[in-house]
């Protein structure tokens, strides 16, 4: 298991692994679920009360499915750790953060100047997403 | 046209500081090219055949004077001297170092311009009717809403990784010049009974390996609600497009697949959940784009007269020039297609000069067609013929629009490391074996690509040539009947390829079969739809 | 023969490898026989070359002729601009390549 390299959160982060989204439906205690591309994150919804930890796996990169799946979630209120693990590069962390990622596991771990880099180059985006930046519409239309 | 303000302009140059990064961590070793290879591609840069290639946006089709001549001058300065316009209404530059990419990406943010997402599974740069905002048909000027599309998707965080790419048309007349059922999502601006403005959807188009026509999903979507739609298309779409098989991954595959009532269910369900998210631009953002589109100063009371008492002038006239809806002014068409020439492709001095007559005399702006060559939208008949004479001295003053010599190629297997066959010298040959009875022949569209990718167009040209790798020698197909517009339809194949010789060969029977059959003003494509298949084969393989 | 063939990393240059290094002539190439996967990594790693790969080749009476019409392009330079290939002054360059 990839150790988190960046956490944008203050809580304490949930200690168990994720279990996949058959066991969790399964399990009624369990706070920690592992999303793979081909899972449909609205099964998650009835059970946002009790989720603590939401890993999105991203096996290869390219595969951009993890980041509807975490829209998904945040649109729909959740507020727990959504973590990108997998094959997540430096170049991808801006995308995956204005899609509500707020933890980051990646496979290989990065150049933490990179990192930052990524994290902070942009401070202004067209459309609004789930990271709460008025888009830049709404800056000319104050 | 569209100005830049502060926040374009930051997102811009932003980009570019990212990518010289990107590049410097490539060179350094930091990344390997695997890693690099999307990055690069988001810019627009390519390792082609002979060096990289680097496709700049030219969004919608639009060009200001100013950043024509950059176009020119950045090919002097980083590449051999020429560029070569697309099928998708950009530039692409062919000899391009990897260490000067980021110089050439600030020297296009100087003139407000880009390479964001001329490549890669992301939304491409999205394509309009080169007649914007010129047309005497169109409902409103399209560009607004293709700029507001642009800003959307640009950079936009959930489909930067999608199954495959994504291109975007929208147009606002009912004569689509533009292709717009053959992309992935077509906009047609429409007005309804009631007089207000709305978005047509047309989902599931293109060409490739599995040419389809995009079916209607929604016939009128409100304009504040537009995006939010779009947003909803694209996320059915990422979610459930294939991803196992990047022949099976365009969003034409999904829309078949699903079928086109299940594909619109789960949209609309994505659309009403999305309205409550917020995601729409207000409309006063609309209408701040669209005060930049404002109508050029037109002079009014000016004479519609043209002196046609030199032949020459008087052909290209009526070839290459397109009614304007202010009197007096007229929209015209500078061929990129000399007899004989490479199709899309212009000298830096040629665009140079294209630059300078748009300044003098098409109120500053240029389009770019999807079929590779540029238009002055705004050009006022008293200066015709003084126009004429400066294009024609500097090789650009054929007249053959929508002409057999009018011929779409693609780049082909001189340049490009996809294809199969060479796009360009079977162009040449047709054009200078044809073009003396362009006039006979009359409107003939005909496209070549150099592989299944279909860059060229060639399931909806009239006449159709697609090359093919036969145990490693060049061999072409040739289609009939395909048609892009109002009336789009796919051609089919003839039968067996041909070589490069006999390709040209059947191309010239057809047009003889079609000068033969032809009953009164019939163009070929008239004439093959009432005739059928039946006498071109015979008169090809016979 | 088994010969090797990428591009130059920053200039984008197609390039050949010569057994020292790497060369814009493919009449330099020479057979890469068995080493090819070893020279193609280790040239890789050191970014001396990018996305390169063996291919197939002859030599005959001109030099070495690669066997699919696309290398050939590759290493002569586009048939329809003879101004632009490595051979601008020789008007049958273009037939080496079909
Ligand atoms: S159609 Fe094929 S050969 Fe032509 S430009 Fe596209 S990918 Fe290249």
């Amino acid at each position: 298991m990839a150790e988190v390299q960046f956490r944008f959160r203050s809580d304490e982060p949930v200690a168990d692994p994720g279990v996949t989204v058959d066991a969790f439906g399964a399990q009624s205690n369990a706070a920690a679920v592992r999303l793979e591309p081909g899972d449909d994150a609205r099964d998650l919804l009835p059970h946002l009360g009790r989720l603590r930890l939401v890993e999105i796996n991203f096996p290869v990169f390219g595969d951009g499915r993890g980041y509807s799946a975490a829209r998904i979630l945040s649109e729909a209120g959740y507020a727990g750790e959504l973590r990108a693990v997998g094959d997540v590069l430096v170049d991808q962390l801006a995308y995956l953060r204005r899609c509500g990622f707020d933890a980051f596991a990646p496979e290989v771990p990065l150049d933490p100047t990179d990192a930052d880099a990524a994290f902070t180059r942009y401070g202004q985006a067209y459309q609004p997403a789930a990271d709460g930046l008025r888009p830049i519409w709404a800056l000319r239309h104050g | 046209m569209y100005k830049y303000d502060s926040y374009d302009q930051q997102l811009v140059d932003t980009r570019v500081a990212e990518f010289r990064d990107q590049v410097r961590r490539r060179l350094e070793g930091h990344i390997t090219e695997d890693q690099f290879k999307p990055l690069r591609l988001m810019n627009g840069l390519y390792l082609q055949l002979h060096a990289y290639m680097l496709r700049v946006a030219v969004p919608y089709g639009t060009l200001s004077s100013a950043q024509m001549r950059m176009l020119g001058d950045i090919a002097d300065k980083y590449d051999r001297g020429y560029g070569h316009f697309t099928t998708r209404q950009n530039i692409q530059y062919n000899w391009i170092k990897l260490e000067e990419a980021p110089d050439i990406l600030a020297d296009l943010a100087s003139v407000e311009m880009h390479a964001i997402q001329t490549s890669g599974n992301c939304i491409r740069n999205t394509t309009s009717d080169q007649y914007a905002g010129a047309a005497a048909d169109e409902v409103v000027d399209p560009r607004p809403y293709a700029e507001l599309i642009r800003q959307w998707s640009t950079f936009h965080p959930e489909f930067s990784f999608l199954p495959r790419k994504f291109k975007m048309a929208v147009i606002a007349s009912d004569t689509d010049r533009a292709a717009m059922r053959l992309h992935d999502i077509g906009i047609q601006i429409v007005r309804n009974d009631t007089g207000e403005l709305g978005a047509a959807f047309y989902v599931g188009g293109g060409m490739g390996r599995t040419p389809m026509i995009a079916p209607c999903i929604n016939p009128f979507v409100p304009l504040d609600r537009m995006i939010t739609y779009a947003e909803a298309c694209l996320r059915v779409y990422n979610r459930h497009g294939r991803r196992d098989n990047k022949y099976k991954a365009r969003i034409k595959i999904l829309v078949h697949e699903l079928g086109k009532e299940e594909y619109t269910r789960q949209v609309e369900a994505e659309f009403a959940h999305l309205l409550t998210q917020g995601v729409e631009p207000p409309l006063a953002e609309l209408e701040r784009i669209k005060a930049q589109f404002a109508e050029p100063p037109f002079e009014v009371g000016i004479s519609d007269e043209v002196d046609r008492s030199d032949p020459d002038f008087a052909l290209w006239l009526d070839t290459n020039c397109l009614p304007h809806k202010a009197p007096g002014y007229i929209a015209v068409t500078i061929s990129l297609k000399p007899v004989g020439g490479i199709p899309g492709d212009a000298s830096a001095d040629q665009i140079r000069l294209m630059a300078d007559l748009a300044r003098d005399h098409s109120f500053d702006e240029l389009r770019v067609t999807h079929a590779q060559n540029i238009v002055l939208p705004h050009v006022k008949k008293a200066d015709l013929y003084a126009l004429w004479q400066a294009l024609d001295a500097a090789g650009l003053g054929t007249a053959n629009l929508d002409r057999i010599g009018d011929i779409i190629a693609c780049p082909g297997l001189d340049y490009c490391s996809l294809a199969n066959a060479r796009s360009i010298p079977v162009a040449q040959k047709i054009s200078e074996r044809l073009s003396p009875r362009s006039e006979e022949i009359g409107e003939l569209k005909l496209k070549i690509s150099g592989c299944i990718n279909a860059c060229g167009h060639h399931h909806a040209g009239h006449i159709g040539i697609l090359g093919v790798d036969r145990k490693g020698v060049e061999n072409y197909q040739l289609l009939l009947g395909g048609c892009e517009g109002a009336d789009t339809s796919l051609g089919t194949i003839t039968g067996p390829g041909f070589d490069e010789d006999g390709i040209v060969d059947a191309v010239d029977r057809a047009t003889s079969v079609y000068l033969a059959n032809k009953q009164g003003a019939e163009r070929f494509l008239d004439t093959y739809r009432r005739i059928g298949m039946a006498p071109f084969k015979e008169a090809i393989y016979g | 023969m088994k010969i090797l063939t990428g591009n130059d990393l920053k200039t984008g240059a197609v390039v050949w490898w010569d057994g020292v290094s790497w060369s814009l002539h493919v009449e330099d190439a020479i057979d890469a026989g068995d080493q090819a996967e070893t020279v193609l990594a280790r040239e890789q790693a050191t970014r001396r070359v990018n996305a390169a790969y063996a291919i197939d080749a002859a030599r005959d009476a001109q030099g070495v002729r690669p066997a699919h019409i696309k290398e050939r392009i590759r290493a002569l330079g586009p048939t329809v601009r003879a101004d632009l290939t490595l051979k601008p002054a020789d008007p049958e360059a273009g037939n080496w390549v079909i």
